[in-house]
């Protein structure tokens, strides 16, 4: 212990360390706090400006009178067809790459290079993801501008999330049932089909619906893949145009010549998007929330 | 020497560049307990992991010698892995229950191996029950999770779960460690029941446990067998220094 220390009287000490902690709860409080009051703020304003226009014709309708009344179907519907086809591809290809880098890849660099890449990949910005659909699926692939290419590009975007959110729910099933499984004397595939996969389950689902969330709020990925600025009728095949609740938002809000009067449908929108991300946020929290309840193993 | 069900011979195991097992031979006789005593970290649990080749899904583990199970070597081409398992059951240190239903974790084995219809599989779930002396207590709980089983039941459910897909060897890996004196005894019990229809080799770090329930004795320090007979001979009159260095408590 060094004489300046042993010098000052243990109170004034105990009392010094009481303000370091009340500086470091403000520190971290008071912008936390900011942070919470501007989220509210955003959704008040939303809600106030959005809520007006919202009615079931709203809902249910096109766009009419270039845009400036009738609603925003189209674009309900094309936003959950590409957000639908996105994960046809995605989810099962990103939940086998996930079983096969948990538990079957060898542990060695190119193994944990893949890794790495698959992460750093799911950080990069949506916009390269939609030029490389473009040469991928709208040119190379020619698949035109369309939900499928649309689809795929977004699909393409998600795998990195969803191969590293599975694999970190494979993870979180303890060895332990694995290896009791192994013990009976079943295969390493039995072993995870039925003691792994079924518990991991929960966790992959949450990756995925967040996924979706993001998903359906993306506009690069769709910019140049597919999403149309006006189309009456809803997309009847894959290789169809769409409209999209994000790129609507866009188009209202920036590239309309009739700014101030859609300025109400452009809230409603923004609203409509908002609520539908939430939804499936909240869903992969409560899931979250009972799987972490109900887990007994993980004590 | 007893006639013999396992016979170990020459066995050597590395994890990587660490000698674990050192030229361990030794035969373990049918319908009988064997226990394999020895400090923390001298292989026993190893030693039991290469009986139904657990060991195989470590990375980086070499093995010379072998392993004979009636006569025929496990590490022979011939031998199917899936098969040896179900042949070699084995209950681990800490019960490892799936955390599925009390009847789901016993049907478990016996589905997998295809071991009858619907019928026949209750059948099994029953009689493994009863074998592992668990029946009584959860026959009118079979659907619970059995997670909401006390740590004594748990590891006798492993057992059942063992037991259902009828080996003729039981390994059993410290399986009283983590149990309280009650379930201990009445482990311990189940498993002098055991020996009346399968061999089972059990290992353990404490000697009164191996001098209850064992007929045989392996004693294994550092990786090497010092010393393996008749349990009462092993305790009354060991013939080698270390084991009645560790017998007395001088270390272990
Ligand atoms: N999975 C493993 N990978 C590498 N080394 C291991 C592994 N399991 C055990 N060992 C090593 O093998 C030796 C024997 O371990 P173990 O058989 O578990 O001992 P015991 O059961 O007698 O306490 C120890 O040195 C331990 O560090
Ligand atoms: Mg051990």
């Amino acid at each position: 212990m060094s004489t300046t220390e042993t010098s000052v009287p243990p109170a004034r000490k105990l009392r010094r360390r009481r303000f370091g902690d009340n500086v470091g709860f403000l520190l971290l409080a008071v912008p936390l706090a900011l942070f919470v009051l501007f989220i509210l703020y955003m959704f008040f304003y939303l809600f106030r400006n959005g809520l007006g226009v919202i009615n079931w014709q709203f809902l249910t309708q096109a766009p009419t009178k270039g845009m400036t009344e009738g609603g925003i179907w189209p674009c309900i519907v094309g936003t959950v067809l590409v957000t639908f086809v996105s994960l046809v591809f995605s989810v099962p290809v990103g939940i086998c790459a996930a079983v096969y880098l948990s538990e079957y890849a060898p542990a060695n660099f190119l193994t944990r290079a893949i890794r790495s890449a698959i992460r750093s990949l799911a950080g990069i910005p949506s916009i390269v993801y939609g030029l490389f659909g473009v040469a991928l699926f709208v040119t190379g692939l020619k698949f035109g501008l369309s939900v499928l290419s649309s689809g795929l590009t977004l699909g393409l975007m998600n795998l990195p999330w969803i191969i590293a959110t599975a694999e970190e729910a494979i993870n979180a099933i303890p060895g332990s049932f694995r290896e009791g499984a192994m013990a009976l004397g079943a295969t390493k595939w039995e072993a995870i089909r039925h003691n792994v996969l079924p518990y991991a389950f929960p966790g992959i689902l949450t990756g995925v619906l967040l996924a979706v969330a993001r998903t359906m709020g993306e506009t690069a990925p769709i910019l140049f893949t597919g999403v149309t600025y006006y189309t009456r009728t809803i997309p009847t095949s894959l290789s169809q145009k769409f409209m999209a609740l994000p790129y609507h938002l866009f188009t209202l809000a920036t590239q309309h010549d009739q700014i101030s009067t859609v300025r109400p449908i452009a809230f409603g929108t923004a609203l409509v998007l908002l609520v539908i991300v939430l939804a499936f946020d909240a869903v992969a929290f409560v899931i979250r929330l009972r799987v972490a309840g109900a887990n007994k193993w993980q004590v | 020497m007893p006639e013999s069900k396992i016979t170990v011979e020459k066995l050597n195991l590395w994890f990587g560049e660490n000698h674990v097992l050192k030229d361990v031979s030794f035969s373990i006789p049918p319908n009988a307990v064997t226990a394999i005593m020895g400090p923390s970290g001298c292989g026993k649990s190893t030693l039991l992991r290469t009986v139904n080749r657990m060991n195989d899904l470590i990375l980086g583990t070499r093995v010379t010698g072998d392993i004979r199970i009636d006569g025929q070597s496990i590490f022979a081409d011939t031998t199917d892995v899936i098969d040896l398992r179900k042949r070699v059951g084995m209950v681990f240190q800490k019960p490892n229950p799936f955390p599925k239903s009390i009847l789901e974790n016993v049907a478990f084995g016996p589905r997998i191996h295809r071991m009858g219809n619907h019928a026949d599989i209750q059948q099994r779930v029953e009689q493994a029950l009863r074998h592992a002396n668990l029946w009584d207590e959860v026959k009118d709980r079979l659907h619970d999770n059995a997670f909401s089983l006390s740590g004594g039941q748990q590891q006798r459910l492993c057992t059942a779960r063992c037991l259902s897909v009828e080996p003729e060897i039981v390994l059993l890996d410290e399986p009283a460690s983590a149990l309280d004196p009650h379930s201990t005894a009445r482990l311990e019990e189940l498993i002098r029941q055991l020996k009346q229809d399968y061999t089972v080799v059990i290992v353990t770090h404490n000697m009164q446990q191996a001098a209850r329930v064992s007929d045989w004795c392996a004693f294994l320090m550092l990786g090497e067998l010092v010393e393996f007979g008749r349990t009462e001979n092993i305790f009354t009159k060991p013939k080698d220094r270390r084991t009645e260095d560790f017998l007395t408590g001088k270390f272990g």
